[in-house]
């Protein structure tokens, strides 16, 4: 460290005020504030609470990440397998370490391409703009991977990431000025420009190449959409005599309520496990980075929407579980990590629980009644990040009625 | 009366004056009918998909506004101003039926794609914007002038827009295949290596972002664009 300490000092001079390097004092210090504290102080009086700041309250994000992120490389790796023999009654702890092998081939170059191309434009338009290096990809270089499937290509994830650094962010004037989450905007560019490719019905876990006779890879997402149609699918079976009772039977045999628990389904890479995401949940609360409000009121949101769609019942998709629907697809992912993002949820105490109550609701809502989008919890949080400034506004003005009135009687 | 005054007042400039060159080429830039005054959004979100079409529709758009503010500016005097808009509407109809009529004759395929967006000119801002602003208070020459930038100042966007959304949307330009072709079975091209057409840039909301990012980039070079809040 010292060695280190050094080198930095005697570099220093050049990248100061007036110095040779000026216009690269960004980039020199995003690296030194990696390894070392910052030497900056605060000017005038200070207000602690605590050290916190942004880049440790990106770091628990990341590490609250990680129980999905080493469930994600492994589930990829099973069905990365599944795929390659065309068997789906593959036991699920068979050949552990080439399943995390395969797993890890393919997550982590996404891992690896999400944060060299975002960093790269935080880079540029942290030297255009001439400011530090923001540390808010950090958790969104994280969860771009996780939300992609895994068989993406490699150059739209790079064309995504571009896209929502720039379009998401920097454009709305950087870190912690977006209106809605950065890793969701490049998934919904994804989704919106190839939709062969993230579409959610087919094909996640394997290229078109490798999908031998019988495997199709179709997710719970994907079957639960043909539920809606004439002709109901699962694991890329038809449906025997097409009746519901017949496909709900085959639906549960595929992606049971456990195996949708522990996350051991097809899907986008990191979104699976619920397991996971509560661990997840955990940490983020217990640090006070997530609020606790969104989470639940997003879970209950879902839950009601789900028993309201019971209650209609008037096809098969309509009868799923309520319960059943909060544990499969990316509705826990999203509830613990996505809705909880402190920029682009609301701020105030009854937003937030208006925000999530609406955004599970939502999701459920596109799910089982747009056939088209066989995941709505994307669309639900992008559309509720936009509302949330309006519930804001609204739930501010009701309480200034509210004291107003309370002086006038007064 | 006020005739008299002007005639007095207004010395016979020539033809390529400084003042008259302005009105040329200030809409191109500085006060771009898109990108500045926000105008004429929609036909340029709707008919932008490919480049055929933002040529055809910037060539009937440059017919209508050159005669249009011609002729408007012409009868300015005779007009009544209470009734004026209805006269400039009257004006525009006619030379938006003339433009259709052609199109519909002589490119039926573009006119078929351009479907109403051409009829939807009537109601284009940029037109009506310049009659109002210009044409009813210059004479011809200033205003055919101004109609020229204007309607350039449209075009260029709108060819820009389309250039990009065409070759990254369909791969292609003015029809003809630049990345190669996607057809199953008969591939060829970059489309050999994986690669697949951006379905995000034929969608309307993606011209919106382009002309945005086309704002972005003018008024990060031009500060004096920018509104103070």
């Amino acid at each position: 460290m010292k060695f280190l300490e050094k080198i930095v000092h005697k570099h220093e001079p050049k990248f100061a005020k007036g110095g040779k390097l000026e216009k690269w004092n960004p980039i020199f210090e995003s690296f030194t504030t990696l390894a070392f504290t910052p030497a900056l102080t605060t000017k005038k009086g200070s207000h602690i609470r605590d050290g916190v700041d942004l880049k440790r309250t990106m770091m628990m994000v990341i590490l609250a990440l990680v129980p999905c992120l080493l469930f994600g490389i492994y589930n990829t790796g099973h069905y990365e397998l599944v795929a390659e023999m065309g068997d789906r009654s593959l036991p699920y702890l068979d050949q552990f370490w080439s399943k995390v092998g395969a797993g890890a081939l393919v997550v982590l170059p996404l891992v690896v391409v999400s944060y060299g191309v975002g960093l790269t434009v935080e880079f540029i338009f942290g030297v255009i703009k001439g400011h530090a290096l923001h540390e808010g990809f950090l958790v969104s270089g994280m969860l771009i991977p996780l939300v992609m499937p895994a068989d993406v290509p490699l150059w739209m994830v790079a064309v995504a990431t571009i896209f929502a650094v720039v379009i998401g962010k920097e454009i709305f004037g950087g870190t912690g000025m977006n209106i809605v989450n950065v890793a969701l905007t490049a998934r919904a560019f994804l989704f919106f420009a190839y939709p062969t490719k993230m579409s959610g019905d087919f094909v996640w876990m394997a290229g078109e190449e490798k999908a031998v006779d019988g495997f199709t890879g179709s997710t719970a997402m994907g079957d639960l959409a043909t539920f809606t149609s004439e002709k109901m699918t699962v694991a890329g079976t038809e449906v025997v005599g097409q009746t519901g009772e017949a496909a709900m039977e085959l639906f549960n045999n595929s992606y049971s309520m456990f195996d949708s628990f522990v996350g051991m389904i097809p899907g986008s890479v990191g979104e699976t496990s619920v397991i996971a995401c509560l661990l997840g949940a955990a940490l983020l609360l217990f640090t006070g980075v997530g609020s606790l409000r969104i989470i639940l009121s997003f879970g209950i949101g879902g839950f009601v929407t789900g028993l309201l769609m019971n209650a209609i019942g008037s096809n098969p998709y309509m009868d799923l579980p309520a319960a059943h629907h909060l544990l499969i697809g990316g509705f826990a992912f999203g509830a613990v990590f996505m809705a909880t993002d402190p920029v682009t949820a609301a701020q105030t105490a009854t937003g937030k629980i208006l925000y999530g109550f609406f955004g599970g609701m939502v999701a459920i809502l596109i799910r089982v009644l747009n056939p088209a989008y066989p995941e709505g919890v994307m669309l639900a949080i992008l559309f509720m990040n936009v509302m949330a400034p309006i519930i804001d506004h609204y739930v501010v003005q009701a309480n200034v009625k509210r004291r107003l009135k309370r002086l006038k009687t007064a | 009366m006020s005739e008299d005054v002007k005639k007095t007042k207004e010395p016979s400039e020539p033809l390529f004056s400084k003042k008259n060159k302005k009105l040329v080429t200030d809409p191109l830039t500085d006060n771009n009918p898109i990108t500045i005054q926000v105008l004429g959004i929609c036909s340029a979100l709707a008919i932008t998909v490919q480049v055929e079409q933002g040529v055809v529709m910037s060539a009937a758009v440059l017919f209508v506004l050159i005669f249009g503010n011609v002729i408007i500016s012409l009868l300015r005097n005779l007009i009544p101003s209470r009734i004026r808009i209805i006269v400039q509407l009257v004006v525009v109809a006619s030379l938006v039926i003339i433009v259709d009529q052609l199109l519909a004759a002589f490119l039926p395929d573009v006119s078929e794609k351009l479907s109403v967006f051409v009829g939807l000119i009537i109601t284009n801002c940029i037109i009506m914007g310049r009659f109002e602003a210009f044409a009813m208070a210059n004479k011809p020459w200033p205003s055919f002038m101004d109609a020229l930038g204007n309607s350039f100042g449209y075009a260029w966007i709108l060819i820009l827009v389309s250039i990009i959304r065409e070759l990254f949307g369909s791969g292609s330009l003015y029809g003809f295949p630049i990345f190669g072709s996607a057809l199953p079975g008969e591939e060829w091209g970059i489309y050999t290596m994986g690669y697949m057409n951006n379905n995000m840039m034929i969608l309307p909301p993606m011209a919106l972002i382009i002309v945005g990012i086309i704002i972005w980039i003018q008024r990060s070079r031009n500060k004096a664009l920018i509104e103070e809040h």
